[in-house]
């Protein structure tokens, strides 16, 4: 047992502020991340002549899509503040850099999604420029492919570039957990909406997404010193089990059963089930660190009792 | 416009932000050592700057009723009791034996004046917005409605905000918020903290909680004399024997390059509710890219393992 | 002081700046403390124990500055030996008389001096009238006395002095104050070291500390305290009395006080002043020395100000239109009659006696008992409010369908919405432009009582009758033309300054000193002391001249009475013969080239009349002054160590005990102030103390006093009805020590409730080491501290804890004590309703005090009949 860490606080109150952000922001996460993964599915698909794959790649991705705008417009409270973000771009930030990521990203994603609803149409009846959107899909389906990797990656930067002591502390493997997440999720789908036989890649994915994040999960706890403690605690703590639970079942069920249809679509939906948690727990643990003074004095008071304060050296 | 110290280390702020022969930098040196408690800082801001009150709960922490800087309180007064460390243990546990109503009798473990009780202390410290020279609200704010003034501070545009709340959890000392109430109040949702008085600076006034502070615990003026003045000060104390004086805030080369408005303490800042060694968040925002990047180039690489492995 | 008094606690952090050492000596660890070098806990109502110890400190040591001493106090003035002193008469001084509780002060006037002052029934109407307060600016009325300037005459005031402190010994300070000795003798040679040739001590008190039954007492002890160690018209020293409002040093100048008329004039007196001449002859007292000797000029000249052309020498300045007193009309007596049905109306002015007075209860009641109260407020306070949200609705006690009194509320500018000055603590006034006009219908003071004055004259206008003369005969012009155009006609406060400042009548030449009113009419002036405020027709009080635009003692920003005089008899800054003292402290000396008094001050003595100046035989007031009588008001024109006339609890000041306390009096046989004016009614129960029995007296077995916080003002009538000032203090709380919660089981932030025999008030309980238990006469005390700024009105409510205060005055000035009772404390809130009063009735019935029996004020003689406190019952505890 390690002694619990002594500290001084003004009257146990936190130093830090925790983010305003409601369940609006992981699961913004989580859907953001499931349509990145998608994207890259549906382009795989398109070029592998999967079209099952193909077609639910784009929907699932213009689904998650059009929530994460949803949550955001939510958590932002009208719509029309998205819009002050439009205003400027600013590498600093990486709200705004994913704001740049997204839009560039979304629109693509969009055609390549509307493209698919169109072909789904009687061939007489499309109008002039369905068919110029049919004809872009293609393309628009390989772009938003090479734009999804950013979307799933920017949320780790977001989360750690805060005050936030678990969340900073997480910055060197928290972008290997999300993107390991977002392939999870989006596997997970790829092996609920498609049959197996098209469903090869979305079952590899899912595995390989599943265990990218458990391993850089597992890392990212030993890098983080004492502001991991909240990932095992209260609500986080809940989710994260969760999550590893949830992740290692449907990461085994796709391999050991993948290729039956209904095994296939309980482990994708554990997997994307496992994404959820993984989001919110990871959220959590960054507000109840910042709660408790803890978690932002201790690792700044033993940086000062080594005698290394943090200090500018040219 | 993005120079080598632009994210950490020593920097004139208004010249990195671009504005070309700015006016000196303006800030605090807020002398806790003179400190006397008295809110007229906390007031005065309100009154300035139209800021709504915060609910009239009181919290039994001592003399404080505001808690913390927060979106309705701009500036804030914390109270330190420190209790005297007994000299030694209280042993016995039982019930004292009482001769008369509230008279003891002299084997009482009672504290009485004089006795065990060396330096009971109740400090007193006026808290308010950094004003970092590196500012983690200002860099993550997505609208650019954070922005750097021609005196060094850092702003919010009220009207360009939009309630994102990134700048919150950024903040290393914990002092930006999003108003949430009174639900009347103007700038409901939107991202609040002290603006060193922009409005007044740029009429060649003093801010408000400056001009108010009756004992001069709160000093306004160019930061580049606050500083010499401070390290005068705290030399000053540690020379008169008050050996527990120490500055905070007032290093360039500190996590966040030097606070605008810095402080003399008498105990270590996490006494007084502030972080011991802070650091601005987006120094490591070029390595948080760098691993999103290999992070995404992973991502793109597995799908496409994931499509070859099958061909292959 | 950091805590009421934060602005002018700049000043004592920039001497701290410079290395001045604080000490702070308080009940409690205020913010005060926190900032001072030293705090020293005390007692609360045992300060004249403390000072006396460090009187008793300087003279045993020899440490006083002798030559300031001899030359300018008392100290070498022989006095009757038929005085004879508290040390050998249990108490009591020389005179008293048990009947009446007052004294025959004939004992104690100066040796072989024919006694014309008081006798035993003056006392008695002084204390009904405070009358004695005239004194406060008067002196005694003595002219020189037989001297031994050794100072070894055993009848001498130096050894009497010696003798009545000599029992006020660091053990005694210990015993009665709970002062460690190692603390009391750090306050000692602090303050011993810091004063003398070379440096000075100034001591600053808030005006809590005169609200005692000893009250006047306390400023006297520091009186005496600071002359033995010439810290009296020096630089840097001096007694500081902080305020407790913006202008409260102006409202006793131009007085609100039943007894005094404007410059410290008495009220005259139905009985003592039948003509003017009496009157005149009672206030300069013929014979005696200094600048009293012109009073027939400045009553001449406030005369004429009333009553303009109307005042003539034929008609005694229309001295017959004054009203007369003729006994105690003070606040609290008024208050009870009230109760008693005795007062028709009522006019508040700024008061919110519902919260702010002691005893609220019978305040609240008074007040409803009324045809009609005037209340002039910011905002509706519970003084207009009690008829529907008093705690007494709640009792039944007032019923607001049946509640007779009728309440005019009229909305009052405030001090940014009119013009007018504020006289500070330095006696400064100080000018205050309006900033903006009032809204509605809230207008000024000046406003009101002018318009008031003029409906009134407009009603008996054409009266015949002789007692509406006075109203009709007054000067009543204050809205100059300019203004009445104005839609409600303001008054110019400027107008008013003039002639309170007063002019030559013949020419309207303003007079730019008290010395150039004339007693034959031709001059008029309201106030004989702010004479010079409008001196050569410009608004001194205006002056804002900048600090690095003029000398250190800044003469040019404000105007401080008298003659712009910054600090009072500063002849006492130089030698006997006229040099500073020191250089480092010079301060106003005698220029012998020039033949005149200079310095950096106006000097307090004639400008041409040299030190070695010895008057001729038979001259009277100011020709009597010699060159180095600094203290010119005084009779006899030395600083006063010893009073001979004008206090009514004696020459000295001696310790008693509070009128509420559970100890004993330590030092001698008479508990308390034997003198103090009490009201004997059912309503107004007093608290066991000794002689009672001790289980009486444990009823109430802790110490509690009140005082204001930083985030509210005295009543809260200007703070609890704002949110920026509400939400930094919103609940009435309780302080109490770790000790005391766990031995009463509160809990912090829990309820508790303070219970007297008065009332219960309730509040949060802040438990804070911040209150220390003292050790007394080898018991523990706990004090308990609350703070009295709530009421049932504004944004946040709460109990008032002057609730808790009973009434009993100082007899000098008729001051209530309200800085220290005894109380009980329980956890919990208190019963509501009826309940209350049975509850208060169950603590009256277990104190003794249900049949209306109260504790005895005289206990000389007692002191074998006294039952140590340790046997008290605990079972008679609720």
């Amino acid at each position: 047992m390690v002694p619990e860490a002594t500290f001084t606080s003004y009257s146990g109150l936190p130093v830090v502020k925790a983010s305003p952000w409601k369940a609006d922001i992981p699961a913004y996460m989580f859907f953001g991340g499931m349509a990145a993964g998608s994207s890259l599915l549906a382009a795989g698909g398109d070029l592998t002549g999967r079209p099952a794959l193909r077609r639910a790649g784009r929907f699932t991705a213009l689904i998650g899509l059009s929530a994460t705008m949803a949550t955001l417009v939510h958590d932002l409270g009208r719509p029309g503040r998205f819009l002050n973000m439009l205003r400027t771009a600013k590498l600093t930030s990486p709200m705004s850099v994913g704001t740049w990521i997204l839009s560039t990203y979304g629109p693509i994603a969009g055609v390549a999604a509307a493209a698919e609803l169109v072909d789904m149409l009687p061939e007489r009846r499309v109008p002039a420029l369905f068919r110029l959107v049919s004809a872009v899909g293609r393309p628009a389906g390989f772009v938003a492919a090479l734009t999804a990797p950013p979307v799933a990656a920017y949320t780790a930067v977001l989360l750690s570039d805060t005050a936030t002591p678990s969340w900073h502390e997480a910055y060197r493997e928290l972008p290997f957990v999300f993107v390991g997440s977002a392939a999870a999720a989006a596997g997970g789908v790829g092996m609920l909406a498609v049959p197996p036989d098209q469903a090869g890649p979305a079952r590899r994915m899912a595995v390989g997404g599943a265990v990218l994040e458990l391993v850089a999960e597992q890392r990212m706890e030993s890098s983080m010193g004492i502001t991991a403690e909240p990932l095992h605690q209260g609500k986080a703590g809940r989710w994260m089990r969760a999550s590893k639970a949830l992740t290692i079942t449907g990461a085994l069920g796709s391999l050991l059963g993948g290729r039956s249809r209904p095994v296939a679509a309980v482990s994708g939906a554990a997997l994307v089930a496992g994404s959820v948690c993984t989001r919110f727990g990871i959220f959590e643990a960054g507000q109840q660190s910042a709660r408790d003074p803890k978690y932002t004095v201790v690792p700044q008071r033993e940086r000062l009792d080594r005698g290394e304060p943090t200090r500018y050296r040219g | 416009m993005i120079g080598k110290t632009s994210l950490f280390g020593p920097v004139n702020p208004a010249r990195d932000a671009g504005y070309d022969d700015p006016p000196a930098r303006k800030g605090f040196f807020t002398d806790t050592s003179i400190c006397i408690g008295c809110k007229a800082c906390e007031v005065a801001c309100k009154e300035w700057n139209e800021v709504p009150d915060n609910g009239f709960d009181m919290l039994g922490m001592s003399y404080d009723n505001t808690g913390s800087l927060n979106a309705n309180s701009w500036r804030h007064v914390a109270f330190v009791e420190q209790p005297a460390r007994p000299t030694a243990p209280p042993v016995d546990l039982g019930m004292p034996t009482l001769l008369h109503d509230g008279v003891a009798d002299d084997g009482q473990q009672t504290t009485v004046a004089g006795e065990d009780r060396p330096d009971f202390r109740w400090l007193m410290s006026s808290d308010v917005c950094k004003h970092c020279t590196h500012a983690a609200c200002l860099d993550v704010c997505p609208t650019g409605s954070l922005f750097r003034t021609e005196f060094g501070t850092v702003v919010v545009q009220d009207d360009i905000c939009n309630g994102c709340g990134y700048c919150v959890p950024a903040c290393p000392y914990g002092v930006i918020e999003r108003r949430e109430r009174p639900e009347a109040a103007k700038n409901v949702g939107i991202a609040q903290k002290c603006t060193l008085c922009y409005d007044r600076l740029g009429a060649g006034m003093t801010p408000a909680c400056a001009q108010a502070c009756p004992t001069q615990s709160i000093q306004f003026g160019d930061v580049d004399e606050l500083r010499e003045r401070a390290k005068q000060r705290v030399e000053a104390l540690q020379a008169g024997g008050v050996t527990d004086a120490r500055l905070y805030g007032a290093d360039p080369e500190d996590g966040v390059g030097g606070a605008g408005a810095f402080f003399l303490l008498l105990d270590e800042p996490e006494v007084y509710g502030l972080p011991p060694d802070p650091v601005v968040t987006t120094r490591d925002l070029p390595h948080m890219y760098q691993r999103a990047v290999v992070a995404a180039g992973a991502l793109l690489l597995g799908a496409v393992l994931s499509f070859l492995e099958r061909r292959s | 002081m950091a805590e009421a008094h934060p602005v002018g606690f700049q000043w004592v952090m920039e001497a701290k700046l410079r290395g001045a050492k604080i000490i702070h000596v308080d009940p409690r660890f205020t913010r005060t403390s926190a900032l001072a070098h030293t705090f020293v806990p005390l007692r609360a109502g045992t300060d004249i124990a403390f000072l006396g110890g460090i009187i008793n400190y300087v003279l045993q040591n020899e440490l006083d500055f002798r030559e300031y001493v001899v030359a300018y106090t008392n100290a070498a003035s022989i006095v009757s030996d038929e005085y004879t002193d508290p040390d050998e008469l249990d108490g009591l001084f020389s005179g008293f008389d048990p009947e009446t509780r007052t004294y025959s002060p004939e004992s104690w006037q100066y040796a072989q001096q024919e006694h014309e002052g008081d006798t035993r029934q003056d006392m008695h109407e002084q204390r009904e009238t405070s009358s004695a307060q005239q004194f406060g600016s008067h002196g005694a009325s003595v002219s020189s006395a037989l001297r031994d300037d050794t100072l070894q005459d055993p009848n001498c005031v130096y050894q009497i002095l010696k003798r009545h402190f000599s029992r006020y010994t660091p053990e005694m300070v210990e015993q009665v104050c709970g002062v460690s000795p190692e603390a009391f003798r750090e306050v000692c040679e602090a303050w011993t070291q810091n004063s003398g040739r070379e440096r000075t001590t100034a001591l600053c008190y808030s005006v809590g500390w005169t609200q005692h039954s000893v009250g006047a007492q306390y400023i006297r002890t520091a009186a005496i305290l600071q002359l033995l160690l010439g810290n009296i018209g020096r630089t840097g020293g001096g007694i500081m009395a902080l305020r407790g409002h913006a202008s409260i040093q102006g409202s006793t100048d131009i007085p609100t006080l039943f007894d005094l008329l404007p410059g410290y004039l008495p009220m005259p007196s139905a009985s003592k002043h039948p003509d003017f001449q009496t009157y005149v002859d009672s206030i300069r007292k013929p014979g005696a020395k200094g600048f009293w000797d012109n009073s027939k000029a400045y009553t001449v000249n406030l005369l004429k100000a009333y009553w303009g052309e109307k005042a003539t020498a034929e008609n005694d300045f229309c001295f017959d239109y004054m009203p007369k007193l003729t006994g105690d009309h003070g606040t609290y007596r008024t208050v009870l009659d009230m109760i008693d049905g005795k007062v028709k109306g009522y006019f508040l002015f700024g008061q919110n006696p519902a919260v702010g007075s002691a005893h609220g209860r019978a305040q609240r009641l008074g007040m409803a008992n009324l045809d009609w109260l005037v209340v002039r407020d910011l905002v509706e306070i519970e003084s207009a409010s009690f008829w529907r949200n008093s705690p007494e609705i709640a009792t039944g006690e007032i019923v607001p369908e049946e509640c007779r009194t009728e309440v005019f509320l009229f909305p009052a500018a405030s001090h940014v919405e009119k013009e007018g000055t504020f006289t500070q603590t330095q006696r400064m006034l100080q000018w205050r432009e309006k900033a903006l006009d009032p809204k509605g219908d809230c207008r000024s003071e000046l406003w009101f009582l002018y318009h008031l004055g003029r409906l009134l004259r407009e009603r008996l206008a054409g009266s015949a009758r002789e007692r509406d003369r006075p109203l009709l005969d007054l000067v009543w012009d204050y809205v100059p033309p300019e203004h009445q155009h104005e839609p409600w006609g303001e008054p110019s406060a400027e107008k008013v300054l003039m002639e309170i400042n007063g002019y030559e009548i013949a020419t309207g030449r303003p007079l730019s000193s008290f010395t150039e009113m004339k007693e034959d009419g031709s001059t008029l002036g309201g106030c004989w002391i702010y004479t010079g405020v409008f001196k050569d027709g410009v608004n001194q009080a205006a002056r804002r001249k900048p600090a690095s635009e003029q000398s250190w003692v800044a003469p040019e920003w404000g105007w401080a009475w008298p003659a712009n005089r910054r600090t009072l008899y500063n002849r006492a800054s130089a030698d006997p013969d006229g040099k500073p003292w020191s250089e480092r402290k010079a301060y106003v000396w005698w220029d012998e080239a020039a033949g005149e008094w200079t310095g950096h001050d106006v000097p307090d003595f004639e400008k041409t009349k040299p030190p070695s100046y010895r008057a001729p035989d038979g001259a009277r007031g100011v020709a009597a002054l010699a060159g180095d009588d600094a203290f010119i008001m005084n009779g006899d024109g030395k600083g006063a160590l010893y009073v001979p006339q004008g206090l009514i609890d004696g020459p000295l000041p001696t310790h008693y005990e509070p009128v509420e306390s559970p100890f004993r009096n330590a030092l001698y046989a008479q508990q308390g102030n034997p003198t103090r004016k009490d009201y004997p009614r059912p309503d107004n129960p007093i608290n066991p103390s000794f002689p009672d029995e001790a289980e009486q007296v444990a009823v109430f077995p802790y110490v509690f006093t009140t005082s204001r916080l930083t985030e509210h003002h005295t009543s809260g009538a200007m703070s609890r009805y704002l949110e920026y000032l509400s939400e930094l203090q919103p609940e009435m709380f309780v302080e109490v020590s770790p000790a005391l919660a766990q031995e009463r089981g509160l809990e912090h932030m829990g309820w508790c409730h303070v219970i007297t025999s008065r009332s219960a008030v309730e509040g949060r309980v802040l438990v804070t080491e911040r209150l220390i238990p003292l050790r007394v006469e080898g018991r523990v005390v706990h004090q308990v501290w609350l703070p009295y700024h709530w009421g049932a009105g504004g944004m946040v409510t709460g109990d008032s804890a002057n609730d808790l205060f009973g009434i009993t005055l100082d007899p000098n000035v008729l001051i209530q004590e309200s800085k220290v009772g005894t109380c009980d404390v329980r956890p919990g809130r208190r019963p509501t309703g009826p309940a209350l009063r049975e509850y208060i009735a169950g603590y009256l019935q277990r104190a003794g005090l249900d049949t209306g029996r109260r504790t005895p004020i005289l206990t000389t003689g007692t002191a074998g009949s006294h039952t140590d406190g340790r046997e008290a019952d605990e079972g008679a505890q609720p």
